[in-house]
């Protein structure tokens, strides 16, 4: 237990920098774009000299850059993530109002395409070169070369459209007015498609990586050791080849957790879920400083944690690794 | 401007292809209306202020015109005005003062009766010293004197003409709630995003990022309307998900052109779905070519001729706009009949004509055959505004200039074109707002400080013109005011300082269960009240 607080504290303590470098990084990239938000609200309706100073000095975008980028900094010590000028509200209410529903999603592919994937490619690499392992890998590959926003945009057309299972989008039927279990399972199957066109080109990768993991294991000596003492098929694919093929995957869980934040921005368009991913997308145009830094502060948090998930996963399944920590 | 900058389709102006079928199809001859439904239509922006009386644009008036009503809405008949909070107006002959006529018996959503009141405090506070249009039209205001609770005389200092006024009324003039507003700021108050008017339709809920939800005001002062229980705007910022939410039924309506163009023709044919040109015609908007004239070569005449003559519209209008569009002859569109007129010397398109006034101008072609080179920048405010400066450089070169194309995202586009000047040309879409004072003239005027948007903003300064449309704008009379805004069209259509390409509007795609579509020409921003859903 002490080794996994050990463990846990020593990532943390290297995430400090991380956040250090995305805090600079997004300041320094927004002002190098042209145009500020006061340029970006504009857009609406234009205005006069006066309105446009005036906006600008309420916005406080007539300070320079480093009296901006000190007073965010300040702000944040203070666990305050600033005002956010395109919604004309706080950073960290328009944030949490968003953030349950892209943890869903996520969660949702994560543990889909992640359980998914291995079963499948333990079924593709228990026999490599049969006729399952053939389909399950073309199959694979079509996924896998397949743009999400198109594969979304199919689900839709198929299933929402023409057989009309699953709604359209949103995360919600609009008005209902409904509460408790039935909610619940309302948000479920608005969540199903979206989370099918996010996971299953995650799901593709997962399959390849695990049937590669489970040919290798197949010519490994303690596999035929496996053999000698007469262990069924059965169990020295799950038991034996399967445990040590996870590996690479368990890799790969961490590194998908990242992905999909701008994967998602494409996807909730499709499906008009109001998500992180377009809130970033939405700040971007606005150029909505604080918000966009919002954003990349809690995304870096959840890539940061889950990164913590594998590493303390792997120990556990790798004992070497546990020894080394 | 527009509605949001990820804007990716618009439409046509009048009538387009498919569009008399649909009209056919609609029916606008109404049997009785049926009462009640919930109408679910699609929006792609949620403005971070919904107030139509601070942001008079179309993003806002979409949702607000249903809450906020103005004093007059935009009408196909009679003097194309329709009464709304005003019931009748007439402007003193000294041009001094507009005499209106409000409305009896009409409440707040709260309640409280509606006054002349509010009005005076709208006017005053509000549209003359917030509102982006009104800062401007209302400049000169300087009283609204309310002798009794349904008059209200609008005061000038300087002879402001009554045409121009009553041209505002639509866009410029949503009333609101001085109990609400008064001593507070009128900027950050709560109301800005939670509605409260005297329309047909109250403000429930906005939940950011899924939808708006309105509902049908009881004691609308319409006795008999409005026809819809509630209307929903659904957010749906993907175009492709917008299209596959009206073929199934899931919403009702796609306005300002949701569904790009190219898909269109298919959706047209799905049972049930109508697409449908009209009711755009107040917002219309211009396909230009703006000009930096701070550029030596462009500073010539005969060289901005040069570059009108290169452009083949009919080509930009079949190929970009797929034919819903139609081809501009200057800053008036033909659908404003009292200011327009097509007595313009436009230069037509013809490469040879171009070639001969380039070399005339001096700037002869060089050894690469390019006579100078220029830096285009299209604006991303429409896909049709990219696709045509990806037109207009291989229309260019055929005449032996080489254009450079810069892209920008929106922010980007407006500092360096606006505030920086740092551009030849640039692909612009101006919308005509009723009035040449009132979206028009700012374009040609001198003399307008650095980083105001749609505006002056390229070095143009032409005396004759200046005068123009220093003489309009004391021109009380409404028949010499359109004479003189005739001698300017004249003016710019000789010396070109913008040229113009192309006239377009939005369409929309509707079920054909919605009744009352488009029968008014800014129908998708005005208040719906007679609009009904047949079951």
């Amino acid at each position: 237990m002490t080794r996994i607080l050990a463990v846990a504290r020593r990532r943390l303590l290297h995430s400090i920098p991380v956040v250090a470098i995305v805090v600079l990084g997004v300041f320094a990239l927004l002002e190098a774009a042209p145009g500020d938000a006061v340029d970006a609200y504009l857009v609406i309706g234009g205005g006069d000299a006066e309105m446009i100073q005036r906006l600008r000095q309420e916005w406080g975008l007539d300070r320079s850059f480093l009296a901006r980028l000190g007073a965010y900094l300040t702000a944040l010590a203070h666990l305050d993530l600033g005002w956010s000028v395109a919604f004309a509200r706080p950073v960290s209410a328009v944030l949490f109002e968003r953030l349950p529903n892209t943890l869903m999603m996520m969660a949702a592919a994560i543990c889909f395409s992640f359980s998914a994937g291995t079963l499948l490619g333990i079924a593709a690499g228990a026999r490599p070169g049969s006729l399952r392992d053939r389909i399950l890998s073309l199959v694979s590959l079509g996924l896998y070369a397949m743009p999400s926003f198109w594969l979304g945009l199919m689900l839709l057309v198929g299933f929402a459209v023409k057989l009309a299972w699953f709604p359209l989008g949103g995360i919600e039927s609009v008005g209902m007015g409904k509460t408790g279990l039935a909610r619940a399972l309302d948000i479920a199957r608005h969540l199903v498609l979206p989370v099918l066109s996010l996971g299953l080109i995650y799901l593709a990768l997962y399959l390849r990586l695990m049937r590669t993991g489970m040919i290798e294991a197949w010519r490994s000596d303690y596999i035929r050791t496996a053999r000698a003492k007469g262990l069924t098929p059965r169990r020295i694919a799950f038991r034996h080849a399967a445990r040590n093929a996870l590996l690479p995957v368990v890799t790969m869980l961490g590194l998908q957790a990242g992905a999909l934040l701008s994967g998602s921005v494409v996807v909730e368009s499709v499906f008009a879920i109001p998500g992180m991913g377009r809130l970033a997308f939405e700040a971007v145009t606005q150029r909505d400083v604080p918000l966009l830094l919002g954003v990349f502060l809690i995304s870096t948090l959840m890539v940061i944690l889950a990164n913590l998930f594998v590493d303390l996963l792997y120990a556990r399944l790798d004992p070497r690794v546990a020894a080394e920590g | 401007m527009k509605l949001g900058s990820s804007r990716r389709g618009f439409l046509a102006g009048s009538l387009g292809v498919g569009g008399a079928a649909a009209v056919s199809r609609f029916g606008w001859a109404q049997g009785a209306a049926r009462q009640g439904g919930t109408l679910v239509v699609a929006a792609d922006s949620e403005p971070r202020n919904l107030n139509p009386a601070i942001i008079a644009s179309n993003g806002v008036f979409y949702v607000a015109s249903k809450v906020i009503e103005p004093l007059a809405e935009q009408s196909y008949d009679g003097d194309g005005l329709a009464p709304r909070l005003a019931t009748a107006w007439s402007g003193a002959a000294d041009g001094k003062s507009v005499r209106f006529t409000l409305r009896q018996g009409v409440t707040w959503h709260d309640g409280k009766p509606f006054t002349s009141a509010d009005v005076a405090f709208s006017a005053l506070d509000v549209w003359r010293k917030l509102q982006n249009l009104g800062r401007v039209v209302f400049k000169d205001l300087e009283a609204v004197e309310t002798p009794d609770a349904s008059t209200a005389i609008f005061r000038f200092a300087k002879p402001t003409p009554a045409q121009l006024i009553q041209n505002a009324l639509p866009s410029l003039t949503a009333v609101l709630p001085k109990h609400l507003y008064e001593g507070t700021d009128i900027n950050a108050n709560p109301a800005n995003t939670r509605l409260v008017g005297t329309g047909p339709f109250r403000f429930v809920e906005h939940r950011p990022g899924q939808f708006y939800r309105l509902e049908r005001n009881a004691a609308y002062w319409d006795a008999g309307k409005p026809h819809l229980d509630a209307i929903v705007y659904r957010v749906l910022p993907d175009p492709g998900a917008v299209a596959a939410a009206i073929e199934a039924n899931e919403i009702q309506l796609a306005a300002f052109s949701a569904v790009p163009l190219a898909d269109l023709a298919r959706i047209g044919k799905v049972p049930g779905v109508v697409v449908v040109t009209k009711g755009y015609e107040g917002i219309t908007y211009q396909l230009t070519v703006e000009i930096n004239h701070r550029r030596k070569e462009l500073a010539d005449m005969r060289v901005r001729r040069a570059i009108a003559h290169a452009i083949d519209r009919k080509f930009v209008i079949d190929t970009i706009f797929l034919g819903y569009a139609k081809p501009a002859a200057g800053p008036v569109p033909a659908f404003d009949t009292r200011f327009y007129t097509p007595d313009v010397a436009t230069p037509g398109f013809s490469t040879r004509d171009a070639e001969r006034l380039l070399d005339e101008a001096g700037y002869r072609r060089g050894g690469d055959g390019m006579r100078f080179r220029l830096r285009l920048l299209p604006a991303p405010f429409f896909e049709q505004t990219r696709q045509f400066g990806d037109y207009l450089r291989q229309a260019l070169r055929a005449v032996g200039i080489d254009a450079e194309v810069v892209r920008n995202d929106t922010p980007g586009h407006l500092k360096a074109v606006y505030t920086d000047h740092n551009f030849d040309l640039a692909v612009g879409s101006p919308v005509y707002r009723n009035d040449p004072a009132i979206s028009t003239t700012i374009l040609y005027q001198s003399g307008l400080p650095a980083g105001v948007p749609f505006a002056n903003q390229y070095g143009y300064a032409d005396a004759e013109v200046d005068a123009l449309i220093a003489k309009a704008a004391a021109t009380i009379d409404g028949a010499e005011r359109a004479r003189v805004y005739r001698d300017f069209q004249k003016r710019v259509g000789e010396q070109q300082p913008i040229i113009h390409v192309a006239e377009f509007s939005f369409i929309s795609v509707a079920r054909d269960r919605l009744r009352n579509v488009a029968n008014n020409p800014r129908w998708t921003t005005s208040n719906w009240a007679d609009t009904w859903l047949a079951s």
